[in-house]
């Protein structure tokens, strides 16, 4: 069994649940940047939630299955089609040998996920399938996929006509607030940046991708210091520090960047705040234009809002089991 | 006389010229075959053409140029012979 990339998308690659554990040495977690919509394709094909997936941003891939299976799309709201005819989002459907898959326009969300019954079947490198394309490992070739690509694809047993309940589908709003940490260097932003960061709407930038999201429309302002050693003449500079997955950096004071599952570890620039993990999904899913809001919360609403996201993972799965 | 709508299948900041040194791509009244590149969308350090996709007249550009459009926003309309 085997899928062949007939078109392959603007940009669409293989990802799991990740690659944690590697981020001292500069690996980063990669893995699908909306984890649960990747769990959920999963579970829907009848794999462990942990399978290999594809996941494309913005427009989806035109794929050729060799042999039937059972297939399903979650993710970004988008048409579609077997064939040419259209098929039902988070729920499975089965294709035969030679069936096409193909995708419309997206009208919301930015990130396709794409389960086979059986998982794409990469080699695994340090524990994970995903592609970590900076490092060009992992994935297909190390690489996004290309027309021409044939997919090895496991043997799995897939049931069709299984579907995510409706109140477990996320919506991915064009207009959101995305839950954040603040710190570790806060601090360096005056009262007014402070209320730069978090009173007003960012826009999401079209440089958004699997290392960062870029945001404009405001601009921080720094408090007044002697810059410390090793640390760069910009107000937002620091001496190089560990870089948190979903932290917020603002360079020059104006774009802030939330690092994403293919970020570098670390660098000079001040991280203001850390976007929750139980928000990192809808930063992922976040498109340009996005108009978003960052709203601060303690350590202990985030901890709280990531056992509510495990509870709503638990839920689906279970639902599919 | 047909029109066509020009859409953009990926979201990003649409541009009329290759280069801000160089000149636009098309322009309304012009015509343009079904191969040829009326615009540019940027997204994620990537920029990708936009055919016109028929032959024809270019009529007239749909959104301004460095404005951030979506998936399946018309970019141009074109009138067939």
């Amino acid at each position: 069994m085997a899928i062949e990339v007939i078109e392959p998308g603007l940009a669409t690659s293989i990802q799991d649940q990740g690659r944690p554990g590697y981020y001292n040495v500069g690996v980063p977690p990669s893995g699908a940047l909306d984890l649960y919509a990747a769990a959920a394709a999963n579970a829907l094909v009848g794999n462990d939630p942990s399978a290999a997936v594809l996941e494309s941003a913005y427009m989806g891939p035109r794929l050729r299955f060799t042999d039937a299976a059972v297939v399903a799309v979650t993710g970004a709201q988008v048409p579609v089609m077997v064939n040419g005819d259209e098929v039902p989002r988070w729920e499975s459907f089965r294709v035969s040998a030679g069936d096409e898959l193909s995708f419309g326009f997206l009208q919301a969300g930015a990130r396709i996920y794409i389960g086979v019954s059986g998982g794409i079947d990469v080699p695994v490198v340090l524990g994970s399938r995903s592609l970590y394309a900076l490092g060009a490992f992992g994935g297909f070739e190390g690489r996004p996929l290309q027309a021409g690509d044939v997919l090895p694809v496991g043997s799995g047993q897939g049931t069709p006509g299984l579907r995510v309940p409706d109140a477990l589908r996320p919506e991915y709003p064009k207009e959101l607030s995305v839950r954040v940490v603040l710190g570790l260097y806060d601090y360096r932003l005056t009262d007014e940046g402070m209320s730069a960061l978090i009173d007003k709407p960012w826009q999401l930038s079209p440089v958004a991708d699997r290392i960062g999201f870029r945001y404009s429309g405001n601009t921080l302002k720094w408090k007044d210091r002697k810059q410390p050693f090793g640390a760069g003449s910009d107000p937002s500079n620091i001496t190089d520090a560990g870089y948190p997955v979903g932290s917020i950096q603002v360079p020059g004071g104006v774009e802030p960047i939330i690092l994403h599952r293919d970020a570098v570890s670390g660098g000079g620039y001040a991280m203001v705040g850390t976007v929750i993990s139980a928000d990192m999904d809808v930063v992922g899913q976040s498109a340009p234009g996005t108009q978003t809001r960052f709203v601060p919360v303690s350590l202990d609403e985030a901890l709280a809002a990531r056992a509510a996201y495990r509870a709503r993972t638990r839920e689906m799965l279970a639902a599919l089991s | 006389m047909a029109t066509h709508n020009v859409q953009t299948p990926i979201p990003g900041v649409f541009y009329r010229r290759p280069a801000p040194d160089q000149p636009e791509y098309a322009a309304p009244g012009d015509v343009v075959a079904a191969d040829q590149t009326i615009g540019l969308v940027e997204v994620m350090k990537q920029y990708a053409e936009i055919k016109a996709g028929v032959a024809g007249t270019l009529v007239s550009f749909a959104v301004e140029s460095e404005a951030t459009i979506g998936p399946g926003d018309v970019v141009a309309v074109i009138e067939t012979a």
